[in-house]
């Protein structure tokens, strides 16, 4: 049964600090930990219960791509389980994490594989996947692939079991900047600078089809240089609807003058609907999402931030929430009813919608690392 | 040394907007001219010295070029590669130029405390600041004026720009005149109206130029001037310029070597920029735009230094196979360098304080690095210089005394700021 939430009533729960510049970050599939990627190349895992700070060490250079596998059989945390008088106390420390293997791609072109629940150990596998940046990981339904996709213009497909090679993608004519598997398991996104989306059959590794995003990029003549490409992507849980976000309207490329918008997709019939913010906001969307009502969810930055929420049956943009970073990622829970930003300020903040007597008595802050 | 880190941009090499046009290439196979004949190499590298500017508009990052600072808080996500000469690293993003650092020289301590675009740029290119009541003539003027030109049939002073108008720029030339002010080819475009147009027929050409000289001479038999001397030896020099058209026309290279640059407009224009020195222009310019970025600097820096790095390192391997290079001064400048901070658009702003120059050629000591920045590069820590030190430097390798005078109206102005010397220890 879903808890109840409402975009309206959305307030922050927890702040998770850390000293530098935040790039990334992800829920792992339990919604117990939160993984954040830093500007000094490290992984910092939050434990929800416990507000433990635990920092994961062995990339080299920045990390966008985090992913997790397995996604199934996990015990689900809840959000609405994390009362602030609970945290730190030693039964719920005591409660025994579900494994996972956390998989984080940087921008030397090097996927890692690490144990999730470990402590402050080293990862478990590494390879060298990409010639220059890793922009994006995302792991399939089954748990048994991971992909990647990078500046090398390729998409990767890695067995999670031993991290060998499965399969390459090649079709991209530019960096590659997102890839997400769609939730039946049988087809796989790549999404590129130039806002080219490449629906691609898993069996057999060819091109279905390609999804026009081109709205965000721009090649700004003035200043000779492409600006834009797809930094967001997601599906809604039914593979009906796939989202993707970035900068559009872009009149000074050097300076990031533009506005954020959504690209919502209908998987069937691949035409496309812009989600644009009410407000004049300028900047760039960072991360986008589908809540289980099919409420679209994106987040973003520019001299501020900004959370904005729509319904995408009639492209109304029906809520807009005014967050203290520049978000530079963001994550929802999988129960659904929160959502994390990495913040440029060094900050991850949890935001829950939840209503209802369930709802947590926010803020609760996790312990010092 | 690994090879090729980064991945060359190909995005930003095969866009249209970056392509150049193949028209041109093409056209170009009929007419290849000898302007490349070793001879006239070996002649122009006999005496004459030249100068190569390739400015990096806009404010390329010393962080992402010549003085990486990886894992550090101001890094940013690339990786420092060895070069050529061990113990030297620079960006990953330049991984010809790294091949090639045997060639170059780094000087790693520039702060020229300005971090607007224009006065910055005013610093780099005069040596000195704004002052009030004195143009100060830019380093291009400078050396058209000074040095040896054995060819002047063409204009001594050039600038390639990526867009823009063509023409003539007389205030480049400050107190020196416009006798020496640049000439700007847009887009590696000749100067407009440089052809006699076809409406016209040769005799009429001949007819009206005639008749423009007996009206020029019976005016200057009462009223002569310098003025009217200028005046009229600029039609003599326009039409000695028109003569050797084909100079301006990258499109007579070689296509092989235009494959060599790359195929795009900043290839086509150092193609040109070699083409123009063996033609024995004496300064040439070429912009490379743009590294403002305050918004995305690493993605900017990843696609415009993937176009800057191979053509670059063409023109260096030419110059150096035809043994120009020791008789050409290359200096890869800007305004100013950017923060070591990253902003929270993942840019970086103007940056003055501790920022680098690459150069090249005409005797320096090659392989050098010159200057250094503290573990986070926020400050310099050993020899800072300025752009008058810079200034200095250029007149010395060419073989000239920075510390004489220009004498505009009679009054003692010396070439470079006396306040400044030149960096000796790049200097053989």
């Amino acid at each position: 049964m879903n808890t109840p939430i409402d975009p309206t009533k959305t307030r922050l729960l927890m702040d998770c600090k850390h000293a530098r510049p935040l790039i990334g970050c992800r829920f792992d599939p339990s919604g117990r930990y939160l993984f954040v990627s830093a500007e000094d190349d490290t992984l910092q895992r939050y434990d929800l219960l416990t507000g433990e700070k635990t920092p994961f060490v062995g990339h080299k250079s920045w990390v966008r791509g985090l992913a997790f596998s397995p996604l199934r059989d996990n015990s689900l945390v809840r959000l609405a389980t994390l009362p602030s008088a609970a945290v730190g106390s030693a039964a719920i420390a005591a409660r025994e994490p579900a494994p996972f293997t956390v998989y984080s791609g940087d921008y030397h072109g090097n996927l890692f594989w690490w144990k999730g629940t470990a402590g402050a150990a080293g990862p478990v596998k590494s390879i060298s996947a990409h010639e220059g940046w890793i922009r994006a990981v995302a792991v399939s339904p089954d748990g048994a692939t991971v992909a990647t996709c990078g500046n090398d213009h390729l998409v990767k497909l890695w067995n999670t079991a031993d991290g060998k090679a499965v399969r390459t993608l090649d079709g991209h004519k530019c960096h590659v900047y997102n890839v997400a598997f769609h939730p039946d398991g049988t087809r796989l996104v790549s999404a590129d600078l130039k806002g080219i989306i490449k629906d691609w059959d898993l069996a057999t590794g060819k091109i279905v089809r390609d999804l026009d995003a081109k709205v965000l990029h721009k090649y700004d003549s003035g200043f000779a240089a492409d600006i834009g490409g797809i930094r967001g992507i997601g599906f809604n849980a039914r593979g009906t609807l796939l989202t993707c976000t970035g900068i559009t309207n872009v009149s000074n490329a050097f300076a990031g003058v533009g506005n954020p918008l959504v690209v919502a997709f209908d998987w069937n019939a691949g035409t496309p609907k812009p989600l644009k913010p009410t407000e004049a906001f300028q900047g760039t969307g960072w991360g986008v999402s589908v809540l289980a009502d099919g409420t679209v969810i994106a987040a973003g930055g520019g001299g501020q931030g900004r959370v904005w929420f729509w319904n995408a049956s009639d492209g109304t943009n029906t809520h807009a929430v005014n967050v203290p970073m520049n978000a530079r990622d963001m994550a929802v829970h999988p129960d659904g009813t929160a959502f994390a930003l990495a913040g440029a300020n060094g900050t991850c903040s949890i935001y829950t919608m939840m209503v209802g007597s369930a709802a947590p008595t926010p803020p609760i802050q996790p312990k010092k690392a | 040394m690994r090879e090729n880190v980064m991945k060359p941009c190909e995005y930003a090499c095969q866009t249209e907007e970056h392509q150049i046009s193949r028209r041109l290439f093409l056209g170009a196979a009929a007419g290849l001219a000898g302007f490349t004949a070793p001879s006239v190499a070996k002649e122009l590298s006999s005496g004459q010295k030249r100068m190569l500017v390739i400015f990096l508009s806009g404010g390329v990052s010393q962080l992402e070029t010549w003085d990486p600072k990886p894992n550090t808080d101001t890094g940013g996500p690339f990786r420092a590669i060895p070069t050529s000469v061990p113990g030297i690293h620079i960006s990953e993003l330049l991984p010809q130029a790294a091949k090639r650092m045997h060639l170059l020289t780094l000087v790693r301590g520039i702060n020229t405390a300005e971090d607007e675009h224009g006065r910055g740029a005013t610093i780099m290119l005069t040596g000195r600041r704004t002052e009030a009541g004195i143009k100060y003539p830019e380093v291009g003027a400078v050396a058209s004026n000074l040095l040896v030109t054995p060819n002047r049939d063409l204009p001594g002073h050039v600038q390639i720009t990526p867009g823009g108008g063509s023409g003539f720029n007389k205030e480049d030339a400050g107190f020196l005149g416009p006798k020496f002010a640049s000439i700007t080819l847009a887009d590696g475009k000749p100067p407009a109206d440089l052809l006699r147009p076809a409406s016209i027929s040769s005799d009429s050409d001949r007819e009206r130029e005639a008749l423009r000289q007996k009206l020029n001479a019976q005016f200057a038999q009462s009223r002569r001037s310098a003025q009217t001397d200028a005046y009229t030896e600029s039609f003599e020099q326009a039409a000695k310029v028109a003569a050797r058209a084909g100079a301006f026309d990258a499109g007579r290279e070689d296509p092989k070597a235009a494959d060599r640059y790359g195929r795009h407009d900043f290839g086509r224009h150092m193609l040109l920029a070699r083409r123009l020195l063996e033609q024995g222009v004496t300064y040439v310019k070429v912009t490379h735009t743009n590294y403002d970025t305050h918004h995305e600097n690493f993605d900017f820096h990843i696609e415009q230094l993937s176009e800057f790095d191979r053509p670059f390192s063409m023109l260096l391997d030419d110059l150096a196979d035809r043994g120009l290079l020791q008789s050409t001064l290359v200096v890869v400048m800007s305004e100013f360098g950017r923060t070591p901070r990253i902003n929270d658009r993942y840019g970086r702003d103007h940056w003055s304080k501790a920022w680098s120059v690459a150069m090249a050629g005409c005797g320096l000591k090659a392989g050098a690095v010159i200057g250094k920045t503290n573990a986070n590069g926020t400050a310099v820590t050993e020899r800072e210089v300025h752009g008058g030190h810079l200034f200095h430097t250029y007149f010395k390798a060419l073989g000239l005394n920075p510390t004489k005078n220009f004498y505009p109206d009679g009054r003692p102005i010396p070439i470079a700021d006396p306040k400044a010397a030149a960096i000796s220890e790049i200097l053989t």
